[in-house]
């Protein structure tokens, strides 16, 4: 199998995998970063949403032999801490039920916001309507994203 | 003042106390039993065991508080809301209170299930009665210290206090409380004391949560751990003929292809109805990615099994057994034929729903490792003590030699009380003797369902005089039926003539709980058709009803199951919070009320028609679960438990061919989405009463509410979910 180096939240990470492996499987089997989230491998659903380049992308359908000159942020490198505004908006809202999908609404969240500061209802609902929650934390989404926005400005 | 508890639980056995060898005290609750006299406590933290208690507490000498709390935690919220309980009749500050997932061991261990919205209910005496008798082994403890007599001492946050105004704190007893006798007749606080309890707790996992650490099954690893990936039947009534694997084994990382379901069939007695009994191909390789890849792979040959059934031949049954009169009667009251015969109007309507299936967003994975002598599983499962039972009878082992590990669950709504997952993760360990990973894929977990059974109802009311004198209402299944307790929800008690019946279809589809039972489709059929008597009477629904519930309010009717006065109280919450009937143009409202789960729910929706769509705008919930212990989390169970029967109702649709799912991912099956998501606004009706569950009760009336909402605005009754099918057809969605 090929090696590859990839840069994965500031750091150099050099993995053996097949061309075609999606990044999420080598960010969670080979790399032991499992907050990027298996949903649908299909991006159907945003699980496993990563920032590359800054960009909020599927990881399930991003194949590692294309992020050689990638720079690539997980949930467990959005801050050092959790003290990113989207994650703490998150806690202060209490946003999650089950959680499983929420370190890709936070992915999407927080890409978004860097792009868009002061983003309106409408322009939030459609940001994150391609993140599926099972749960419908939405209303409680929609809630932290606009909490976040205010801490960001 | 202060309550006396009344209940069974008054009685020292249910709790056991022990000095921790490390320093503090330790606690053993068993909230639904007590435990034998031979009930031992361990005296490290270590070795706790949860064999014979629910749920360890220690008080620490520095007067910290950790509970470790084996209850399945599937977004429920319990993981956070039943140690509150303790704490609070302990009285301690929550900020000192540590919860952990107990690392169970469910030898002996048969009472704990995340199912039926029960935590908070069954448990709430228990966890009171817990916290209190703690507290006052504290107090008796420093009152030891003080030479005065415990009634001169109170504690409170952690502090003891006497007359004199001397000063302990826990920390300081704790040693010597560890060591008295479990008090009885504990007095429990006043629900106006509480100062935990209904106060806002943030779910205790929210840290790990925000930062992705590892908490859910599909995140554990162990070391030398393989991946698995199983391909099943793609039909339902299908069966493995033969396969060829050489192309699997080339791809990279696939390490063995074996057969198996032997274990499986061996144990059929005990997992039928709910597991694919059959033989199955592993494809084992070092990661998912390459297992997946090679079951890809594999050239495979099916035959017939069974039949192969397809939506089309579901109705066909399901209409037979409507138009029959094979029924099991599950309640009659008065004499319905009299009544129809007597009636000035009959009116009668069919609704109709698909088989649904869970689609948690954790896909179904277990870890197993099978030794000769002990097995190791760790994973999602609603059902720790029945997988259990399972596994020892399959590999004839004793229960102790069985060890179980639950994770935090990406969502559980039922599917994961079926443990097929982890049935062939020990299978497939077995074969391979070696510690292994079963992953689903989306299509896996989708395929491969325990659905939530396509149900169709037919109910027949009569009217006279301006009231409904007669109700029947009849249930064609496929596979299982309502629960005993659902024909003595509404309208049982309010309408003296009244029979419901149920008949089913034996498919060779599995079926299963999906979150609120049979009532998730029945309320919305129920009380759309409230909606068509209500008009046909003249009446506004929400009046209807409630003319109705006065029928119930002093029966003596043991079995009825829901209350006339906290229904009627629900119902006028709701339609003063939502303005109803006051609202201005453009807004069309549908009325729902719903008991199931101990709880009763009422919902408004309002619904706006834009480009003469209509769009769900905001519903508005009233719940009265008695004393809500954790309102924000509370307030979260009730918006999503609507949102989620809005989606299904909405959108969710689901059909075989030939046995074959027509659908396999997010791309074709619909789960709601942000920008269909109306605002939830919840609402509760104060009272003491004790707490029941919220996991399930805001579902059930979603479906109704958007009907009659949408019935308002476009003129149209909907009979068939999901309605997105229908509201196309007449092109009212595009």
């Amino acid at each position: 199998m090929p090696n590859y180096t990839l840069n994965i939240n500031g750091k150099q990470r050099s993995v053996s995998a097949d061309a075609d492996t999606p990044l999420l499987w080598v960010l969670r089997d080979e790399l032991d970063l499992v907050g990027t989230k298996f949903g649908c491998g299909i991006a159907q659903c945003g699980a496993c949403t990563v920032h590359i380049d800054g960009v909020a992308t599927r990881s399930c359908q991003t194949q590692v032999s294309i992020l050689s000159d990638a720079k690539i942020t997980t949930i467990e490198g959005l801050s050092e801490d959790g003290s990113h505004p989207v994650q703490e908006a998150w806690k202060e809202i209490d946003v999650p039920q089950c959680g499983y999908c929420q370190s890709g609404q936070i992915m999407t969240a927080s890409a978004f916001l860097a792009e868009n500061k002061n983003p309106s209802e409408e322009e939030i609902r459609e940001a994150m309507h391609g993140n599926i929650c099972r749960c419908a934390s939405y209303n409680r989404i929609e809630k932290a994203v606009k909490v976040a926005a205010k801490k960001m400005a | 003042m202060k309550t006396k508890i009344n209940t069974n639980l008054n009685r020292r056995n249910f709790l056991k106390t022990s000095l921790l060898a490390s320093g503090g005290m330790l606690i053993g609750v068993n909230f639904l039993a007590a435990c034998t006299s031979e009930t031992k406590m361990p005296v490290d933290i270590a070795n706790l065991n949860f064999n014979d208690f629910n749920a360890f507490i220690k008080i620490s000498d520095e007067g910290y508080v950790t509970i470790y709390s084996p209850n399945p935690e599937i977004g429920q919220g319990v993981k956070t809301s039943m140690p509150m309980i303790i704490a609070e009749e302990l009285d301690v500050e929550w900020d000192k209170v540590n919860v952990v997932q107990g690392k169970l061991d469910t030898k002996y261990y048969t009472r704990q299930v995340a199912g039926g919205s029960q935590s908070i209910r069954q448990g709430w005496d228990a966890l009171r009665t817990t916290g209190a008798s703690a507290k006052q082994m504290l107090i008796n403890a420093a009152a030891l210290k003080w030479g005065v007599d415990a009634t001169n001492c109170t504690a409170s946050k952690g502090v003891i206090t006497n007359t004199n105004g001397d000063k302990l704190t826990y920390g300081d007893v704790v040693k010597e409380a560890a060591v008295l006798e479990v008090p009885e007749d504990v007095k429990l606080k006043d629900p106006k004391e509480y100062s935990i309890i209904g106060n806002d707790a943030v779910n205790v996992d929210i840290d790990k949560i925000i930062t992705g650490k590892p908490l859910f099954g599909l995140d554990y690893k162990a070391e030398g751990m393989v991946y698995v990936s199983v391909l099943r039947p793609p039909s339902f009534g299908k069966k493995l003929k033969s396969f060829d694997a050489s192309k699997a084994k080339q791809v990279n990382g696939v390490i063995d292809v074996v057969q198996f379901g032997e274990k499986l069939k061996a144990i059929e007695s005990q997992a039928s109805g709910f597991t694919r009994i059959t033989d199955k191909i592993a494809v084992i390789a070092t990661s998912t990615w390459a297992a997946m890849k090679g079951k890809k792979a594999l050239i495979v040959e099916w035959e017939n099994e069974s039949k192969l059934e397809s939506t089309e031949f579901h109705n066909k049954e399901l209409d037979a057994i409507l138009n029959s009169t094979k029924f099991n009667t599950r309640r009659e009251d008065g004499n319905i034929k009299n009544a129809f015969a007597k009636a000035d109007k009959v009116i009668e309507r069919t609704y109709e729903s698909p088989f649904l299936p869970h689609n948690t967003m954790e896909p179904m994975n277990f870890y197993a490792d099978v030794k000769p002598d002990k097995i190791h599983l760790v994973g999602p499962t609603q059902t720790p003590a029945w997988a259990q039972g399972m596994i020892a009878a399959a590999y004839k082992m004793k229960p102790e030699q069985i060890h179980i590990e639950m994770t935090r669950m990406g969502g559980g709504f039922g599917r994961r009380l079926y443990n097929d997952f982890l049935l062939e993760a020990a299978e497939v360990s077995s074969i391979i003797q070696k510690p292994v990973k079963v992953v689903f894929s989306r299509e896996d977990d989708m395929a491969a369902g325990t659905y939530r059974p396509a149900i169709k109802y037919r109910i027949k009311a009569g009217l006279k005089d301006g009231n409904v004198t007669a109700y029947h209402l009849k249930e064609a299944a496929m596979n299982g039926n309502m629960y005993g307790l659902i024909p003595n929800f509404f309208p049982a008690g309010c309408i003296p003539n009244y029979k419901v019946d149920t008949g089913n279809y034996k498919s060779n589809i599995t079926t299963g709980a999906w979150r609120a039972p049979y009532t998730n489709f029945l309320a919305f059929a129920e009380q759309s058709f409230f909606s068509e008597l209500a008009e046909e009477l003249g009446k506004d629904h929400p009046t209807l009803i409630l003319e109705l519930l006065q029928n119930v309010k002093n029966t003596t009717d043991k079995r009825i199951e829901y209350s006339g006065q906290r229904m009627e109280d629900t119902i006028k919450l709701v339609t003063e919070k939502s303005n109803w009937g006051k609202t201005g143009d453009g807004v069309y409202q549908g009325f729902a009320a719903y008991y199931s789960h101990n709880t009763h729910v009422a919902e408004v929706a309002d619904i706006v028609l834009k480009d003469g769509y209509p769009i769900i705008k905001k519903v508005t919930v009233a719940v009265d679960c008695g004393i809500v212990v954790n309102p924000t989390g509370a307030i979260n169970q009730v918006q999503g438990g609507v949102i989620d029967g809005i989606g299904h109702a909405m959108y969710s649709d689901f059909s075989f061919n030939e046995g074959k799912p027509d659908y396999e991912n997010f791309n074709k099956y619909r789960l709601i989405r942000m920008q269909e998501t109306p605002k939830v606004e919840v609402h509760f009706v104060e009272n003491d009463k004790s707490p029941t569950g919220l996991g399930e009760p805001g579902l059930p009336p979603a479906g109704g509410a958007i009907a009659n909402a949408i019935h308002k605005a476009l003129g149209k009754r909907l009979y068939k979910q999901p309605f997105v099918n229908d509201l196309k057809k007449s092109a009212v969605l595009g």
